[in-house]
């Protein structure tokens, strides 16, 4: 269907050989296989793996919509969230920050040397948006009702409602950010063209919408000061949120353009290979600021409360483990690293800022949630495998475009016309 | 009715405006609604010191609210054997204590506290919840979407949830009989009560009441209603000859109403939609100003070179 509609509004301009649909099928989405050698490629290790997780995962995911959200979590009326949200949404989003962070970085603050990364970047936060949505529509009593605070019925005075506009107007701006892209591997240039023109605007909005719903999404917390524990509850919650997110979406370019670089040495162009290390330390200098600050605001969090004493409790040892281990020593690994200009030092220094957010939203959302219950448990194993399953299929999705869209090796011909 | 400007009011006034609106000036506007004068809401007081846990409430609400019949029948007095709260099938549980001075059994009926400014309603994404200007909070199961958010926004953790069913499941929770008081009838737990343990009334004159009890009697009762304050007031009071922390209460509520929890963010709102694009909009137009001038730079000293 694509190709059919490429090639009407595509006559007269020479994008792709004109032996036709197959041909361009071949090209475009088997990889210039033939079906049948194509469907053999994919026999591999990793997708039997994937394809295993899958076809135990999908069948919890139907006991879920056949017994309701009680059959596959251990959600209760005092733990209403769980793993769906605290992962694919409080921990999906802020993960998926790239987009807005590398798009203000090389369009509006105008550092050029950053364009190899950019639409690696915005692929990931496009990817992660639309995921997040997917939790929601497993998590919400009645997903066919997701359209309801967009169109029939508004709850203006709710921090959710913010979110809820927001990841919807976000996740359709991230995908016309995405579309030059698109556009550059359907090969239909003059569409191209067009879409890359909205560039600017774009990415002013992305920024927009990206500052106010990953800080709503801390403030939705501002609502819990006696669930969430008091280390964590904070009324900076929404700048605590906003800052790691940022800080999480430079990583999660960091350490995806590694594995790309890495696994699909199919999909480097020169450009790519040359600049990614130096681009890489140039990242890492950037998150080392934004961990500094955010260790800075963590602190004036705790002098704000008055929680010294909490340090000292069980939870306490647990705050300082997610604060030193996975905030201020990413940090200073970043400075190291960037000094001695060790590419490896600032992607294992990546990995553990994207752990460490991971676990700070989950620390907010589910493990302190309701702290001082006497009996709770967080999340049960179908729960679980319902997440793994998703993030496969996640996985999966993001390696299918990569593979196929001038993602990462720039398209030769559209370099830098922005 | 002269009472001021209500939520419902509001609520309605903002479902008439149109979507981009709404996304602009809606919470400053939320806030002002909350500084207007309360309304006289309806409530109940429940005095605790003539509870006898007789369960005569629970069985009336339940026949009230056409609720699934309960595991152990309404006259079954083991189920105090165990701490139990509201769920998606019962609105209203009634709890055993000890009064830990005299050893006697002191019963607390549990349900919603009907704030006077509920959390519950600020965080709903579709305002399916919504304070009434009677008092009770109720809750529309056509609009509700089903996130949960109530729930734990709740400082009283009230509102439950039909987990375990997949086609339409509800928020439920005590409406203090909302279909009834428009009848013009009492919420059935108080019609039910034969001690006159719950009395039905505005809320000023029930908070009188509870003062004038406390006064006349001050051996019998702690100086304390809960809820005159608690998360800003609700419409649910209680009075107690025991403190209500050995009585199951949540005692670390703020006394400011929740909704101001996110006022703050919410008014920031307006101001990052207004300001970035100018903000980075300028920033983009520097830099590529700057790269401009780079470039003729480079260019001149390229001229004078050849030249």
């Amino acid at each position: 269907m694509e190709g059919s509609d490429t090639t009407q509004s595509l006559a007269g301009e020479k994008v792709f050989p004109r032996a036709g649909l197959r041909e361009w099928v071949k090209e475009k989405i088997f990889l210039g296989m033939s079906p049948r050698e194509y469907a053999r490629s994919l026999v591999t290790p990793f997708n039997i793996v994937a394809a295993l997780i899958i076809l135990a995962g999908l069948p919890l995911i139907g006991l879920r919509f056949a017994r309701g959200l009680g059959a596959v979590t251990n959600a209760s009326n005092v733990q209403p969230w769980g793993l769906f949200l605290a992962w694919g949404l409080f921990s999906g989003v802020p993960l998926s920050a790239s987009g807005f962070v590398l798009g203000m970085v090389v369009y509006l603050f105008g550092l050029k040397r950053y364009h190899p990364v950019v639409n690696n970047a915005i692929l990931i936060g496009f990817v992660g948006y639309f995921f997040a949505v997917v939790f929601l529509l497993i998590d919400l009593g009645r997903p066919w009702r997701i359209y309801y605070p967009i169109m029939i019925s508004f709850g203006p005075a709710s921090v959710l409602f913010l979110v809820g506009w927001h990841v919807f107007l976000y996740l359709s701006c991230q995908f016309l950010e995405f579309c030059p892209t698109i556009f550059g591997w359907a090969g239909t240039e003059r569409l191209r063209r067009r879409a890359q023109a909205m560039t600017i605007g774009l990415t002013i909005f992305g920024v927009i919408l990206s500052t106010l719903h990953q800080s709503a999404l801390g403030a939705m917390f501002l609502l819990m000061p006696g669930k969430v524990h008091p280390l964590w509850y904070s009324p900076y919650l929404p700048v605590f949120f906003l800052t790691s997110a940022i800080a999480a979406g430079i990583c999660m370019v960091i350490v995806v353009s590694a594995l790309v670089h890495r696994l699909f040495k199919g999909r480097r162009d020169p450009h790519w290979t040359e600049k990614l290390n130096e681009l890489t330390l140039g990242m890492g200098k950037a998150v080392a600021f934004v961990l500094f600050t955010y260790f800075g605001l963590k602190i004036i969090g705790i002098a704000h409360g008055n929680h010294w004493d909490l340090l000292g409790t069980s939870w306490g040892y647990w705050f300082l483990t997610e604060l030193l281990a996975f905030v201020l020593l990413p940090c200073l690994l970043f400075v190291i690293a960037v000094q001695k200009k060790n590419v490896a030092l600032v992607r294992f220094g990546a990995l553990l800022t994207i752990i460490g957010v991971i676990i700070n939203r989950l620390n907010v959302s589910l493990i302190t949630f309701d702290w001082n219950l006497p009996h709770r448990e967080l999340f049960n194993w179908k729960e679980f495998m319902i997440v793994v399953t998703i993030v496969t299929i996640e996985i999966l999705v993001y390696r299918w475009i990569i593979k196929r869209m001038p993602v990462t090796p720039e398209h030769p011909e559209y370099k830098v016309d922005y | 009715m002269d009472r001021p400007i209500s939520r419902r009011g509001f609520l309605k006034g903002v479902l008439g405006s149109a979507v981009g609106g709404s996304l602009l000036g809606r919470p400053v506007q939320a806030m002002a609604a909350n500084l207007a004068k309360r309304p006289d809401h309806y409530g109940i007081l429940s005095d605790l010191t003539r509870c006898i846990g007789c369960r005569r409430c629970e069985a009336a609400c339940n026949k009230a609210n056409n609720l699934p019949p309960p595991e152990v029948p309404f006259d079954d007095k083991s189920v105090f054997e165990k701490e139990r709260r509201p769920d998606a099938g019962a609105y209203t549980v009634v709890n055993r204590y000890e009064d830990p001075k005299t050893g006697q059994p002191v019963y607390v009926k549990r349900q919603c506290m009907h704030c006077e400014e509920p959390a519950c309603v600020s965080a709903c994404i579709v305002g399916a919840l919504k304070k009434t200007p009677e008092g009770p909070v109720i809750w529309d199961g056509d609009v509700c979407i089903g996130c949960r958010y109530c729930m734990s926004a709740c400082p009283f953790s009230i509102p439950a949830f039909e987990y375990f069913n997949p086609t339409s499941p509800r928020i439920q929770k005590c409406f203090m009989c909302y279909q009834r008081l428009s009848e013009g009838e009492l919420p059935a737990c108080v019609a039910e009560c034969p001690t006159e343990a719950l009395t039905f009334g505005r809320r000023s004159e029930l908070l009188e009441l509870a003062h004038e009890r406390i006064r006349k009697d001050p051996d019998k009762y702690i100086d304390h209603i809960y809820g005159e304050h608690e998360a800003g007031g609700t419409d649910w009071l209680y009075i107690s000859g025991v403190p209500f922390e050995e009585l199951g209460f949540p005692t670390d509520l703020l006394t400011t109403p929740y909704p101001e929890l996110t006022h703050g963010f919410l008014s920031f709102v307006p101001i990052v939609l207004v300001a970035w694009p100018a903000l980075f909009g300028g920033i983009y137009l520097m830099s590529k100003g700057r790269e401009k001038e780079s470039e003729t730079e480079t260019i001149g000293e390229n001229e004078r070179e050849e030249s």
